[in-house]
């Protein structure tokens, strides 16, 4: 079937099959690799991108579903010499070490952080009506759909908190 | 120009702390971390190519038989499929770590249910996941045995020792311990998928796959397609992570090139996220008795470890879960038992730190045991029993860090002052627990080039993997250490089979091994610019590209006339055998366990470790971040489970087996300690990736019994096994 996504504000028009994936639209079809397959079933969200300023898992919606939406992927928040301030943040902490993750780590800290200044409450929010804080427990909470198996969540933590107390 | 060094003696020089560029050491950023967070590193399957078709592998449901007969042709018919491949080709199972030949293959003949015997080849994705869905395939079912417990176990007289009298050891100790302790099966679980997408042009195969040891991958490749290795180039310049299971080529990269040839197209194939729970290599569970004797200061006077692992038929890997138990307390009576029960399950093979991620785990739990039993502090247990060399082999230590690691763990955490074990704070019961930890070090050959260019950059290149180790930091920093440059006028190439051969990455010695390679790579540069110079190599200062000798400074430039290239190869020597050589650390944690439900969450945990010198302050951190937070899985939620009827494994996902997630793990703190070791190489580094796994996993547990009293000896410490033993108030608290 034939349709235009509007990735990264560019219009890819796309002649699909309509069993594909978002990720797997942006990967294997227009070439943007940066979206990782970590499971394909929504379980690690190392393909999470951005769609009309939220967070999800690229693998669990169909490409089709997505015309006239805002797609944003990692490609779309920063290259090298001119990364976002969280990319920078991720390399300066070592966010990372395989980088596989990190990807959608970034994509899903760049959305989970509009999620918390817009005041949206989280597991571990003590007052759901008041204010979330920025702790580290609330960052871990918000970030734990995105498994890193290096193991940099700390340092996640670390570059998450620090781009977030300079927007403060 | 190349140089060799083999590892016969201490090199005692310490050259790189002589040199002034200041670099080795220090935390820098990895150099390929922009292209990282910002998704332009290229992975495995991301290096897609005109024309590609795509794969998708098929599993057998059966444990064991013959495979009769593949109805090829409905599928065949089905839009897009190109084709159907099996075989005698196909791969079993992965090679083993450092194989270098192919492993078991062939499609026909079927050991463990989810074994991979067919490709499906369409022009998507999507076609080809439809036609391997639908694939039928028809089977001769035979008996398998998949109980580790209920099969034939071997014994193997090599992996068997026994000194002194064990038995009376245990019958006149003071204290003593005999126990057992069961570990479950593991899952490297990297969050890239194993992946190849493989071309064929003009007799020549070209593989990008997911490798963490390419020269001998690229033999493993070679040999499984039948031909020659000088036809293959592998690539692997990004690896998403390997913990053990990409050590070996294995079935989807084997599949892709037989495809590509096959169809004369570039081929794509990446497991699913089930394939590669059921399709590359589980760490065996172990069933390990330990017996400790100690005399009334709780000296050991005794050590008995025999374990029980299992492995498919034929398999030469048997995990080596004793294999620090000869050399990491004293005792002079000592039984070393290792049996292998042959089993229909998935291949095990090695998980990070193979051998002491259990089996460390499972000594510090009894020796927590023989702390408790003799009245004594744990640390102090511990330090009452570090030998004075090692007390198997007789043979010094080469450097031996375990007290320094354990003071320095100690006054970090605040041992001393800890709360009172089963503290209440709300629903929580505190407790807190340590353990030591060991990793056998290793070298292995490995060689690199090292190119000085006239406009003062240098380039290092080696087949060596980066798999998020920082390999292409610390290797670009030895270079620019011993070249004199900012590192950003050096670049590291990795990953590719026409490089000369790296150790690759694997068993904690990639690090030292090839950071030792392009350091006499570099040594040997620099003797070629001080005879330009006209002076020693000893008296010749490298510092921001100039060369400095006798108060002469020029810049480096003007010394070489064309670009320099010299290779460095180390090998290993007569140092393994004359000295025991080691990383030792020390773990401490403070858990909470719910008075209410019985789940054991970590508040806080610190690491000490002395790893030889370290090479990049921030890489090695978040090395020692990765292992702890393994133990922490170990400890707490890692279980893979095998169904007892057909062996097949239940929870073959990311929702069903549990990694720990960011909530899981508090700020864990690390501090390397400062230590040269002159016996292990030429930069006296030592292996650290895996040493913070070896142990972890023990400190957790022993703090569930401080916070509640209970032990578990069967891991991972899930709430069913702590709450029966709660103690009977605690409920009603707080």
């Amino acid at each position: 079937m034939q349709i235009t996504l509007n990735i990264n504000r560019e219009e890819c028009p796309l002649d699909l099959d309509p069993r594909t994936t978002l990720l797997d639209a942006l990967r294997n079809h227009l070439g943007q690799c940066g979206t990782k397959k970590g499971c394909d079933h929504g379980q690690c969200g190392a393909c999470t991108v951005i769609v009309n300023g939220r967070r999800i898992n690229s693998c669990l919606t169909l490409a089709c579903m997505h015309e006239g939406d805002e797609i944003t992927t990692i490609e779309g928040l920063g290259a090298p010499g001119a990364l976002s301030a969280l990319q920078g943040a991720f390399v300066r902490y070592d966010g990372f070490q395989c980088g596989y993750c990190t990807s959608g780590q970034i994509c899903s800290a760049t959305a989970m952080l509009d999620e918390l200044r817009e005041g949206w409450p989280s597991h571990v929010t003590k007052d759901l009506t008041g204010e979330a804080a920025l702790s580290d427990a609330e960052i871990a909470e918000r970030m734990s759909g995105n498994l890193c198996r290096c193991s940099a969540y700390p340092n996640i933590v670390a570059a998450i908190r620090e781009v977030a107390e300079g927007e403060g | 120009m190349t140089a060799h060094h083999k590892m016969d003696e201490p090199d005692r020089r310490n050259r790189l702390d002589a040199m002034a560029q200041g670099i080795v050491g220090v935390g820098m950023d990895r150099p390929d971390g922009p292209e990282k967070v910002s998704g332009r590193a290229v992975y495995a399957h991301d290096g897609q190519v005109k024309d590609m078709l795509h794969g998708v592998m098929v599993r057998a449901t059966i444990a064991k038989g013959t495979l009769l007969g593949i109805d090829e042709e409905p599928v065949k018919a089905l839009p897009g499929v190109r084709a159907v491949l099996h075989g005698p080709r196909f791969l079993r199972n992965p090679a083993q770590g450092a194989a270098g030949e192919a492993p078991v293959q062939g499609s026909a003949e079927i050991a463990y249910f989810g074994q991979p015997v067919a490709l499906v080849v369409a022009d998507t994705f999507e076609q080809a996941r439809h036609g391997a869905q639908s694939l039928a395939l028809r089977y001769d079912e035979a008996e398998a045995t998949v109980a580790p417990g209920e099969a034939e176990a071997e014994t193997p007289e090599d992996k068997q020792s026994a000194t002194g009298d064990l038995d009376a050891a245990m019958r006149d100790a003071a204290f003593s311990v005999d126990r057992t302790y069961t570990t479950p099966p593991h899952n490297s679980a990297p969050m890239e998928p194993h992946a190849a997408i493989a071309e064929y042009r003009d007799g020549k195969f070209t593989v990008r796959a997911s490798c963490q040891m390419v020269k001998y991958n690229l033999d493993e490749l070679a040999d499984s397609l039948g031909v020659d290795a000088a036809d293959v180039h592998l690539l692997s310049p990004f690896v998403g992570g390997g913990f053990g299971s990409k050590l070996g080529i294995s079935a989807e990269a084997v599949a892709a090139a037989l495809a590509a040839r096959e169809l004369d197209r570039p081929v794509a194939v990446a497991l699913s996220r089930p394939q590669v729970f059921e399709a590359t290599m589980r760490r065996s569970e172990t069933r390990q008795r330990f017996r400790l004797a100690a005399d009334a200061d709780g000296r050991l006077t005794g050590v008995g470890h025999e374990v029980l692992v299992s492995n498919l038929p034929g398999e030469t890997f048997s995990e080596p879960a004793t294999q620090a138990t000869p050399f990491l307390y004293r005792g002079e009576n000592r039984v070393i038992g290792h049996r292998i029960a042959r089993v229909n399950r998935t291949c095990a093979g090695s998980v990070r730190a193979p051998g002491e991620a259990v089996g460390v785990t499972a000594l510090e739990i009894a020796m927590d045991e023989l702390a408790q039993a003799a009245g004594v502090d744990p640390v102090e247990l511990r330090r009452r029993n570090i030998p004075e060399e090692d007390p198997s082999r007789g043979v010094p230590f080469s450097s031996h860090m375990l007290e320094a690691a354990l003071d320095d763990g100690a006054e970090r955490f605040g041992w001393s002052d800890r709360p009172k074990g089963g503290t209440r704070n709300g629903e929580w019961l505190i407790g807190c627990g340590m353990a030591s930890s060991s990793r056998v070090n290793l070298l292995n050959d490995s060689a690199a080039r090292v190119t000085m260019n006239r406009d003062g950059t240098a380039l290092v290149e080696t087949d060596m993997t980066d798999i998020g180790t920082g390999t292409y930091a610390i290797l670009t920093q030895v270079a620019a250490e011993m070249l004199g440059l900012p590192p950003d006028r050096v670049e590291t190439r990795l990953g590719d089979s026409d490089l000369p051969k790296g150790a690759g990455s694997g068993g904690s010695q990639g690090a030292s091994s090839s950071a030792s390679s392009v350091f006499l790579a570099c040594e040997r540069l620099r003797c070629e610019i001080a005879e330009r110079a006209g002076c020693a190599e000893e008296a010749l200062t490298l510092k921001d590209g100039h060369a400095i000798s006798d108060n002469r400074q020029q810049p480096l430039a003007e010394l070489l006339q064309e670009p320099l290239s010299a290779e460095g190869v180390i090998h290993p020597g007569d140092a393994e055998s004359r000295v025991r050589q080691a990383s030792f650390g020390a773990f401490f944690v403070e858990v909470g366990v719910s008075a209410v439900t019985g789940e054991a969450r970590v508040r806080r945990m610190h690491g000490s470790f002395a790893a030889g010198r370290i090479l990049n302050a921030k890489t090695a951190r978040s090395q020692c971040l990765g292992g702890m937070t393994f133990g922490i899985g170990m400890a707490l939620t890692e279980e893979l489970m095998h169904d007892p009827r057909d062996g097949h494994i239940v929870n073959r996902d990311l929702a069903e087996y549990h990694v720990p997630v960011n909530a899981d793990v508090p700020q864990l703190t690390v501090n390397l300690l400062e230590e040269r070791d002159p016996w292990t190489n030429p930069v006296q580094a030592k292996g650290i990736g895996e040493l913070a796994i070896c142990g972890a996993g023990a400190s957790i547990v022993n703090a569930i019994h401080d916070a509640c009293g209970v032990r578990v000896r069967d891991l991972p410490a899930t709430l069913d096994k702590i709450l029966p033993g709660l103690p009977e108030r605690a409920g009603r608290e707080g």
